[in-house]
């Protein structure tokens, strides 16, 4: 049921405008890929290039070590869940859900079985005689992910499929796909700008950026080694803080930088010889830098917002140079708004950008 | 506060006082007056009679009047499929975003623009015998000429060729409007779930603009049974009354032969037998959905 995709040298342009530029990727059979990217980036034409909705200009995908890319939609052997969910608002759930098998003539009691199959396993089987406006978005979402079960896809695709549900539902809904996914063991691919969904459903996040894949990889080493600016500003909230790099002076555990605003910032991040040294930049997450208790040295910094969430607290405030600059700190913290503490950063997390935007870690026994 | 503005006052009803009096002179009052006309044996210069039923009894016994609510029965059961379905053609012909489409559906709504008389004038140069249109291809072709104007059977069907011409560009502009409602992904999500063109025409389109094929059949149905200036115009109702609608009759009797309460009543029948082939065309077309 489920199978390869390979997107190799891939284009698309509208008129005089590229969307996507040469883009080569590679899924697992079975394997659960997000597209994410900011509004714009191409990751939903990506997405409906392999539905078949759009056009290929150049390259080839194929699906199953068959090629694809030439095949109307209905014959790719790939199926959709719509953002709208695109059901046919005049046929009840069961017509919506059956209405491709019936088109390549599958007989009815298969269809009938296959159909009452998928509303079991989505708990939608007391709702198949009701039109789509008579269920909630959340039930509505269902149908459109049942009919895309029943037509045992090699491949399933998702555009943006939770962004009408509200927070509560968005969270639920985002399990039960984990699950789903487990369950069928099924190659899903998932476009969304919602990073959240990105990080708790995928085994592989694709950040899409402006015609070209930014970077690849696994939730968490998006999150802890993103390979660009964009993507380690892009990933993560609050957004990384940035403090331009004045000075570089290499040393036995790693780099030590001059950071207007923090001034000495020793780090466990090993630059090579190429590396341009002019406009770089230095990169902390929130919980990479702390508070330090009063008394202690370290890097002022003039709280302007503290934001509560309860098992932590944000602190958001400016260096002495202007630069703003995001900590986090216990949710019992009592730091408060006006104040100024002193902050600390932890050498091995920290982050260092050359001027083209490429990032540079720490490297484990380096 | 909240209190006085939940309460309601007579002073409120100002605001609607302009309109009411409009639609009371202009709509509801006519509309009993004639009620009343039909029951009056009424003379131009003499006053109005009373006389009960007596007219309705007189217009249902008129031999003329069988003739005309036949021909215009024909007339609507015929014209109205035909713009119905015709306009259903252009429409999904039309609903496409190229120039060519754009400008085809410019050019077969200007039709509806026309006044009556340009369009009988028109269509009178292409049925008149001779140096008509249809006869020069007539002869071009070795056929016996046909007259289109004053032979029965065909007088009737020029006249409704004629209002379909006219008439046309409405319903292909409503369908149009509810064409482009329909969300494009529909169309995606069937193209994944593997239907063929047919299908998609059958399963997605069709169903999601009955609500305006059904509008475009009502409308239709309610401007045809009240046919008039093609047929005074074009056949003058002839010959011998094969062409002349029910409106004919009533403009015959009432204006003509100053019978204003036999023509009333005649103005009440239409209106009942406008008022029930539209609630039957609406009774049909709902009736399904109730299951």
């Amino acid at each position: 049921m489920s199978a390869a995709i390979q997107i190799n040298d891939v284009t698309k342009r509208y008129g005089a405008l590229t969307v996507l530029e040469n883009i080569d990727l590679e899924i697992a059979p079975g394997e659960f890929v997000v597209f994410l990217g900011p509004s714009g980036c191409g990751k939903s034409t990506l997405l409906r290039m392999i539905a078949g909705l759009e056009a290929v200009d150049s390259g080839t995908i194929s699906l199953g070590g068959d090629r694809i890319d030439t095949l109307p939609p209905g014959k790719r052997g790939v199926a959709m869940v719509f953002q709208s969910y695109a059901l046919y608002p005049h046929m009840t759930v069961s017509q919506n859900m059956g209405f491709g098998l019936q088109n390549i003539g599958v007989a009815p009691r298969d269809i009938d079985r296959r159909v009452k199959a998928a509303a079991e396993t989505l708990e939608i089987a007391h709702l198949l005689d009701r039109k789509p406006a008579k269920l909630s978005g959340g039930q509505r979402q269902r149908v459109a992910i049942g009919r895309a079960i029943v037509k045992e896809p090699q491949a399933f695709l998702f555009d943006e499929p939770l962004s009408n549900l509200d927070a509560a539902l968005r969270g639920r809904t985002r399990l039960e796909l984990a699950q789903l996914h487990q369950r069928l063991g099924a190659t899903m691919i998932f476009v969304t700008h919602d990073q959240v969904e990105a990080m708790t459903l995928a085994d592989r996040i694709v950040i899409l950026n402006e015609r070209r894949i930014e970077q690849m990889g696994a939730p968490m080493e998006i999150y802890q080694r993103p390979a660009t600016k964009f993507v380690a500003q892009f990933v993560g909230t609050p957004a990384m803080s940035f403090l331009p790099v004045s000075g570089i002076e290499d040393g036995a555990r790693g780099v030590t930088l001059d950071v207007a605003g923090a001034g000495r910032v020793e780090t466990g991040v090993h630059l090579p010889a190429t590396f341009a040294r002019e406009n770089a930049s230095l990169g902390i997450r929130a919980e990479d830098a702390k508070v330090l208790t009063p008394g202690e040295d370290g890097v002022p910094l003039r709280v302007k917002v503290v934001e509560r969430l309860g098992d932590r607290a944000f602190i958001y405030g400016t260096l002495s140079d202007g630069t703003d600059f995001v900590v986090e700190d216990a949710g019992r913290s009592t730091v408060a708004a006006g104040q100024e503490v002193r902050i600390g950063f932890d050498p091995d997390a920290l982050h260092i950008f050359d001027s083209a935007g490429r990032a540079y870690h720490h490297t484990e026994g380096a | 506060m909240a209190e006085s503005y939940r309460r309601s006052r007579w002073s409120h009803a100002l605001f609607v006082v302009p309109y009411l009096i409009v639609f009371l002179t202009l709509l509801v009052f006519p509309l009993f007056w004639g009620m009343w006309l039909s029951l009056n044996k009424v003379d131009l210069f003499g006053g109005a009679e009373f006389v009960g039923l007596r007219q309705y009894a007189r217009v249902l016994s008129d031999p003329v009047f069988h003739q005309a609510v036949r021909n215009t029965v024909i007339f609507v059961a015929v014209s109205v499929p035909v713009l119905v379905g015709l306009g259903l053609f252009l429409a999904l012909a039309l609903n496409r975003k190229t120039r060519g489409a754009a400008f085809l559906r410019g050019l077969y709504f200007s039709s509806t623009i026309l006044s009556v008389t340009i369009v009988t004038l028109i269509w009178r140069i292409v049925f008149i015998p001779n140096d008509g249109l249809m006869a020069l291809i007539f002869a071009g072709l070795g056929w016996e000429p046909i007259g289109f104007l004053s032979t029965k059977g065909w007088s009737l069907f020029s006249v409704g060729v004629a209002t379909v011409w006219w008439c046309i560009g409405l319903p292909m502009m409503l369908l149009l409007a509810a064409l482009q409602q329909i969300p494009a992904d529909l169309y995606e999500a069937a193209a994944l779930d593997n239907a063929s063109k047919g299908r998609i025409l059958t399963r997605i389109t069709l169903p999601s603009i009955k609500p305006t094929i059904m509008l475009v059949a009502v409308i239709q149905i309610v401007m045809q049974f009240q046919l008039f200036g093609q047929a005074l115009l074009m056949t003058n109702g002839g010959p011998a009354g094969t062409s002349r609608p029910i409106v004919m009759y009533i403009y015959e009797t009432a204006f003509i032969r100053w019978d204003v309460g036999l023509g009333a009543a005649a103005s009440e029948i239409l209106f009942v037998i406008i008022l029930c082939a539209a609630m039957l065309q609406y009774w049909i077309s709902t009736r399904k959905e109730e299951v």
